[in-house]
């Protein structure tokens, strides 16, 4: 059903209905804990599984076409994620891949950087180019160039 | 009970540049917009949270468009002449060379904020999953991209429903800002903007999936991407072109997992069910069809789809991606399931469900049903003004990426014309448009007007649908059937029956003709007259009604344009089964609408192709 929640571990902490992209997220009010209202719209980004602090997201696949008793399942850091895969016939396989290389809230915002100039706000130029293509200028080409 | 209020607050906010969808392009005009626009108060809108919002949400494994202009791998003319061959010919290569040499620029930004790029410790360079394509670690590339957006914008405003874009009261080509729905509190924004971009979504759910169930979740554009891009443009009167131009892609069965990496990385290939290569086989009946184009290197995203139709359907299928006959280290089975779970976690759980170990045993390839869209192999959207230096003169009026209605501009899906962007080309079109937005506002200082009366108007309509269930709602005892009430969900399956069996979807082969055309947009009107008898019950519903309103003008824009093109442009997106050819003599050109709201009349019509060089 794509995701779905488990009881003994959601705390209704919002989370999930806070980050998923779909609105499907909510939380029953009789018993103050979130489930998935929308299965047939769920992508299975995992955006929610990844954000639970509890760990209590999981997913089952599509029932139109993924048979029962399966698992993959992430654990998210802040700069790697690791996957845990529970195959069908219950082989286990786990990968670790980076996330990200620099600190979380290190990027520098663009109105910290010299304002532009004139020539450069009249110029095609983006922010940070030349520089940052690395090549000497940004390329053109002459309205109704001939064939190079 | 419902938790849409009997009276709801109303916002107004005020602001220099409104950007409309906070994904890559939006994302991308964020921070452009700041750089250029010190003072200016820059507001983004978005449906969900930017920290996980629009078709990157659930990462990337690679970047399909980096040139490496540094390395002299590629240069701008390149990446036109391989988009104009994809696109069967047609596509405006102004923005596509545009797109081209900055979006290098863009990726170098990237890696120094943090994103994990493969890096080839002997030279130096990215490491190349094919020409276009550069392999990372995306699993946080949203959230990376959205960090930097957060420090950029002057005020974000998630869970906004924006519905409707507002005209400038004074002069009806004239933009003036856009109104929506708070989906968690209710309340009602009313965005008053000097300048519009609008990074929205192409559109998913469109035509019937394949997965009909609770895997209808499992589409391959996100489920989220309800056609906004279109519809808000569509209505406010701008020009529309190539909305015939649908998307098909090839993608691992059910699961949807992308091909790339398989094919060009990995060099698997695929065969029938025989173990038969049956693309060369079958290229004098494709050189019957379409003629040059069969031969063009690399062959056409459209035609590898119709090559492997036509071999489902004379009985050779199912087609098969090899993955077990190039898996042969424990490094390349990592890179193969990382491809997944970085951005289609989906296929992963498809795999282990289904208990298939890609070393060991190869996988079904499919033909997924069609989407509208304009940043991949395909290039639905506005018709917009070009960049000032290369643009042809009959493609500039003014401000790069600005539509038809002046101090509105579109980046990303919005943007028609501009096909392969993908998430760093969306990025660099969002740049473009917000530095072109910028240059707009100093020339145009004057606020537009916003008539009290029309944001009234759009009030009542917004909340229409939940007025209408709590006061025609009560009356049955349970249950979802009412003679007087139309659910989003009911209506969403109409639109999508009609586009599948009329329009060219999966059940119809993709084939479509004039009768079936016609009757399609006559069903299409009946929907949209139904659509006064939406009722929602709650705020999700609501959103969700507005998402089908935007998803049937997205529709019956790709029916028009569909029927008003008399010939088969790109064999395995669509068919018109009586016009099966290619036919460049009369329809090598761009075929562009214009809706006009005061008249309610659609104008079909064509516009010349100018190739760059």
């Amino acid at each position: 059903m794509p995701t779905y929640v488990r009881t003994d571990k959601c705390k209704g902490c919002m989370e999930c209905v806070t980050i998923c992209p779909s609105d499907i997220m909510h939380i029953d009010a009789a018993q103050g804990r979130a489930y998935n209202i929308e299965p047939a719209m769920c992508w299975e980004c995992y955006a929610c599984v990844k954000s639970c602090p509890e760990a209590a997201i999981e997913v089952r696949g599509y029932a139109d076409f993924a048979p029962l008793h399966h698992s993959v399942q992430p654990t998210r850091t802040a700069d790697k994620i690791e996957w845990k895969i529970r195959m069908r016939n219950g082989d286990l396989k786990e990968f670790v891949f980076p996330i990200r290389t620099t600190p979380w809230d290190s990027i520098r915002p663009p109105q910290e950087s010299a304002p532009p100039n004139e020539e450069a706000v009249a110029s095609e130029l983006l922010s940070f180019e030349p520089d940052y293509l690395a090549v000497e200028s940004l390329p053109t080409l002459p309205p109704k160039a001939g064939a190079p | 009970m419902t938790d849409v209020p009997a009276h709801p607050t109303t916002h107004t906010v005020d602001c220099d540049i409104l950007i409309i969808g906070g994904g890559f392009a939006g994302c991308g005009a964020a921070f452009e917009a700041r750089y250029w626009g010190r003072d200016l108060k820059i507001v983004v809108a978005e449906k969900a949270a930017i920290e996980r919002s629009g078709a990157v949400a659930q990462g990337l494994s690679a970047i399909n468009c980096y040139m490496g202009m540094r390395w002299n791998e590629n240069q701008p003319e390149d990446f036109v002449r391989y988009v104009r061959n994809d696109l069967m010919g047609l596509s405006r290569e102004d923005l596509v060379y545009d797109i081209a040499r900055h979006v290098d620029s863009t990726v170098h930004l990237f890696e120094e904020w943090g994103l994990p790029i493969f890096t080839d410790p002997k030279t130096g360079r990215y490491v190349r999953e094919g020409r276009w394509q550069i392999m990372i670690h995306g699993e946080s590339y949203k959230p990376l991209i959205a960090e930097a957006t957060r420090k950029s914008a002057s005020e974000i405003h998630e869970r906004i429903m924006v519905t409707h874009l507002l005209r400038d009261a004074k002069d009806p080509k004239r933009i003036a800002g856009a109104v929506g729905v708070n989906v968690r509190d209710g309340s009602f924004y009313v965005f008053r903007a000097r300048a519009v971009i609008v990074s929205a979504a192409g559109a998913s759910h469109i035509f019937r999936p394949r997965s009909a169930g609770e895997g209808a979740g499992r589409t391959w554009y996100p489920p989220w991407a309800s056609g906004s891009a279109y519809a808000l443009l569509i209505q406010a009167g701008a020009e529309m072109t190539q909305m015939e131009n649908r998307l098909v892609v090839t993608r691992f069965k059910d699961g949807y997992g992308p091909v790339g990496a398989w094919f060009l990385l990995l060099k698997a290939i695929a065969t029938n069910a025989a173990g038969e290569s049956y693309e060369t086989s079958r290229l004098p009946e494709l050189r019957e069809r379409v003629g040059a184009y069969a031969d063009a290197k690399p062959m056409p995203t459209c035609l590898r789809n119709h090559l492997m139709l036509q071999e489902i359907l004379a009985g050779r299928g199912p087609i098969l991606l090899h993955t077990e006959r190039v898996l042969d280290t424990p490094e390349k089975e990592s890179i193969g399931w990382e491809d997944f779970l970085n951005m289609t976690i989906g296929q992963a759980v498809t795999w282990a469900s289904q208990g298939i170990e890609p070393k060991n045993v190869p996988s079904e390839l499919i033909l997924s049903e069609p989407y509208v869209m304009g940043s991949h192999a395909v290039c639905a959207g506005a018709w917009t003004s070009g960049p000032g230096d290369v643009a042809p003169e009959e493609y500039r009026w003014g401000y790069n990426r600005m539509t038809t209605i002046a101090g509105l501009f579109g980046a990303g899906d919005t943007v028609g014309g501009s096909a392969h962007k993908f998430s760093s080309g969306s990025y660099s079109e969002g740049r473009l448009a917000a530095k072109a937005a910028v240059a707009f506002l100093r020339d145009h200082p004057e606020a537009p007007t916003v008539a009290e009366a029309d944001v009234d108007a759009l009030r009542e309509k917004v909340y229409a649908p939940a007025v209408h269930w709590a006061r025609d709602g009560p009356g049955i005892t349970a249950g979802t059937v009412h003679p007087e009430v139309l659910f989003p969900d009911q209506g969403l399956n109409r639109l999508e029956k009609i586009m599948d069996e009329y329009g060219g979807g999966v059940s119809a082969n993709y084939s479509t003709s004039r009768n079936l055309l016609e009757r399609g947009l006559g069903h299409l009107a009946a929907l949209r007259s139904d659509l006064d008898f939406l009722g929602a019950r709650d705020l999700h519903q609501l959103q969700r009604a507005w998402e089908l309103d935007h998803r049937l003008w997205t529709a019956e824009s790709v029916l028009r344009h569909t029927l008003f093109r008399e010939e088969t442009r790109w064999p395995g997106y669509y068919y018109r089964a009586d016009f099966p050819h290619v036919d460049d003599e009369r329809w090598k050109c761009f075929v562009n609408s214009i809706y006009d709201p005061a008249s309610g009349e659609w104008k079909l019509f064509t516009r010349p192709y100018r190739p760059l060089f």
